[in-house]
């Protein structure tokens, strides 16, 4: 009997291109780990099993630093995002679609098309101009651009769970003496949790991980990580930075677990 | 002193005495304030009168868009409904029966009119200032509440006490027969089940009308015929006046006390069940509810609420008249299936045809023809089991229509 349907993984080759693909994926990753375990100070020469470059890592202080500092602009970057990005949602969902709309959506999401290395130039011309006149060269300005080009990343996830959301409910809570407020804080908002957390996890990780615009907008002294280990690798490349990412990994990979089971129990 | 010892002993006796009659009291004018508050809560105060209309529309209209292409959804609709009436509005798809339901709810505006409840427009008011509750057609429970807590969500936003608000769900839950499931997930429970939770979520707040948006249509043959029997225990138990909409004449004809037939945002008959379906206002209302044979025929004479109507075959035949003809008119005859008879070709006054095709249904059998005019007829005779029909397809037979069974509406 032949096949009803078009079956892609019955083609000829289809493992083949699967295991290739794979193997590409995650081969480097796989190396990047092992060797963060290795005694020697090679990243390319097995000596043994140890976890020195751990230590080592986790009690240099530069890397402690940067550490801090990327969890904290991440976590506020991707909180003011996610504010931002659930109100905008809910600005360009619950309305009639009008003239200008899908101009609204293009502008929101400006940052996932504009290439990022124009937004760091622009930034750092327009920061600089105003580290000038302001005299400020704290954090802000990292705060000010992580918190820009994460709102896309958290409104898709918050959009999208309030486009499957059916309007009815809320019909339903306000055929119900439920007032605006009411209705949005007792039915929109906890139907609407699981896009919220999911865009603010996303948020968090892209901030976490930024390294174009963040290299870009820092003032001295002001290392997130990934740009510490971007200059780490311009000098002495030893497994510590393989270690410092394999942390990294495990961190993005614990979020991501996380996230999933959450929003299964609420499913 | 003496004297007015015992008089002092009886006062004291008789304050002892009242003391419980003036507690009662005290619980009465309690009570009563109670009850007043909670009418003011709702912020209706229901007129003492009696016979009236809890709900009047007055000429709404309700017009889509503007510019080029206006779609008019409601033309100029007027219907009072009556105080614990069980009222019906009927019509096909897009008659704009759900956008009057919408505009009484308040989830959509009226472009004109008005819409009294108990005398008061509530027309410009948004949904939640309305004592007015919804059964949705997909039901609507919030995904994220117990049973419970959907039922008590009303009463919780009218800022009801607690204790009154889980008496109230209590009560709402043994009112639908739903109380083991109380503290189940609204995704855990059937639609059935879904269904009386609406219900019972809706009726909790007390509202002064209950809004039914096609509530069955979601559930099976069985179910279906089960809650229809359920709405109109819980329409007599709370005495709430019940505003339904369907697309089901059946269900109309069944469960209404009074039913509005809509077609095209107008409001075409409105009248009992009976009175629908025996004698219908026009040719949609015919034949929209049950089934009706047409036939073309001319006013040959008229005498009050009767005509005779002359049929295309020439032959005849006795009708019902409304007001307004007059003689030589062009006219249609409307005859419902059940009411004519089979005989045979060449009785007196019956109408000639061919039977065409016989069609059985297990209660009845419809039998369809063809007149010598060339016009096609149906009749339905109820099966019995020890009479076996004696016409055969391909048949000349006659067709009786009774005095009564004939009704002449305009063409």
């Amino acid at each position: 009997m032949k096949a009803r349907h078009f079956d892609i993984s019955a083609q000829p080759g289809f493992a083949t291109v699967a295991m290739l693909t794979f193997v590409l994926l995650y081969l480097p990753i796989v190396t990047l780990v092992v060797y963060a375990f290795n005694a020697g100070n090679s990243i390319a020469l097995w000596e043994g099993f140890s976890l020195r470059w751990f230590i080592s890592a986790a009690q240099n202080e530069r890397v402690q630093e940067a550490s801090i500092r990327s969890l904290v602009v991440a976590a506020i970057a991707a909180t003011i995002a996610t504010l931002a990005a659930t109100m905008a949602a809910l600005a360009t969902t619950r309305t009639r679609p009008y003239r200008g709309l899908t101009f609204k959506y293009a502008f929101i999401n400006q940052p996932l098309m504009v290439p990022e290395i124009v937004t760091a130039v622009a930034l750092l011309i327009v920061f600089s101009r105003i580290k000038v006149w302001t005299g400020y060269s704290g954090i802000g300005y990292l705060l000010a651009a992580h918190t820009a080009f994460c709102i896309p990343f958290a409104y898709l996830p918050i959009r999208a769970r309030l486009e499957g959301m059916d309007l009815t409910l809320e019909r339903a809570a306000a055929d119900l003496y439920a007032r605006p407020w009411m209705t949005f804080r007792r039915v929109t908002l906890p139907l609407l949790r699981p896009g919220i957390i999911a865009g603010f996890m996303l948020a968090f990780v892209i901030s976490l991980d930024d390294v174009v615009i963040t290299e870009f907008v820092k003032s001295a002294g002001q290392e997130t990580l990934p740009t510490y280990m971007l200059g780490q690798l311009r000098r002495v490349v030893t497994p510590e930075i393989n270690a410092i990412a394999t942390a990294f990994l495990a961190l993005s990979v614990a979020i991501v677990t996380i996230f999933f089971f959450v929003n299964r129990k609420k499913a | 002193m003496q004297s007015r010892s015992p008089g002092r002993r009886f006062l004291l006796r008789d304050r002892i005495a009242l003391l419980p009659s003036l507690m009662a009291l005290v619980t009465i004018i309690f009570e009563t304030a109670r009850r007043q508050e909670r009418v003011a809560a709702n912020g209706w105060n229901v007129p003492g009168q009696a016979d009236r209309n809890a709900i009047e529309i007055r000429d709404v209209r309700k017009v889509f868009g503007s510019g080029e292409n206006p779609v008019v959804a409601l033309d100029t609709v007027s219907v009072p409904i009556r105080e614990n009436e069980f009222f019906t509005l009927l019509g096909p798809s897009g008659c704009g029966k759900t956008t009057l339901l919408r505009l009484i709810a308040g989830f959509d505006f009226p472009t004109s009119g008005e819409i009294l409840l108990y005398g008061r427009d509530i027309a410009p008011l948004p949904p939640y200032k309305r004592p007015v509750n919804t059964v949705f057609q997909s039901y609507a429970l919030f995904p994220h509440m117990t049973v419970a807590q959907n039922i008590a969500f009303g009463l919780e936003m009218l800022g009801r006490p607690k204790a009154e608000t889980d008496a109230r769900v209590a009560e709402m839950l043994k009112l639908v027969r739903m109380e083991q499931l109380a503290s189940r997930r609204t995704s855990q429970i059937s639609g059935g089940q879904q269904q009386r939770v609406a219900l019972a979520r809706a009726l909790a707040p007390q509202p002064k009308v209950l809004l039914l948006d096609e509530p069955l249509s979601a559930l099976d043959y069985k179910l279906r015929k089960e809650m229809q029997i359920e709405l109109k225990r819980l329409q007599h138990e709370t005495g709430i006046t019940f505003i339904f909409v369907t697309h089901d004449q059946e269900e109309a004809l069944t469960m209404s006390d009074r039913i509005a037939v809509m077609s095209a945002g107008r409001v075409l008959q409105v009248g009992a069940p009976r009175e629908i379906y025996d004698s219908p206002a026009d040719r949609f209302v015919a034949d929209f509810i049950g089934e009706s044979n047409f036939l073309r025929a001319e006013m040959a004479g008229m005498n009050g609420a009767r005509a005779r109507a002359r049929l295309a075959s020439g032959v005849e035949i006795e009708a019902r008249l409304p007001e307004g003809f007059s003689p030589g008119e062009s006219v249609t005859v409307v005859v419902r299936p059940e009411h004519a008879q089979l005989v045979a070709a060449d009785f007196d006054s019956s109408m000639p045809g061919t039977i065409e095709n016989i069609v059985y249904l297990g209660t009845d059998t419809h039998f369809h023809l063809r007149l010598d005019g060339g016009e096609a007829f149906v009749v339905r005779r109820q099966n019995s089991p020890n009479a076996a029909s004696t016409f055969e397809k391909g048949a000349r037979v006659g067709i009786l229509i009774g005095s009564t069974a004939a009704q002449i509406l305009r063409d």
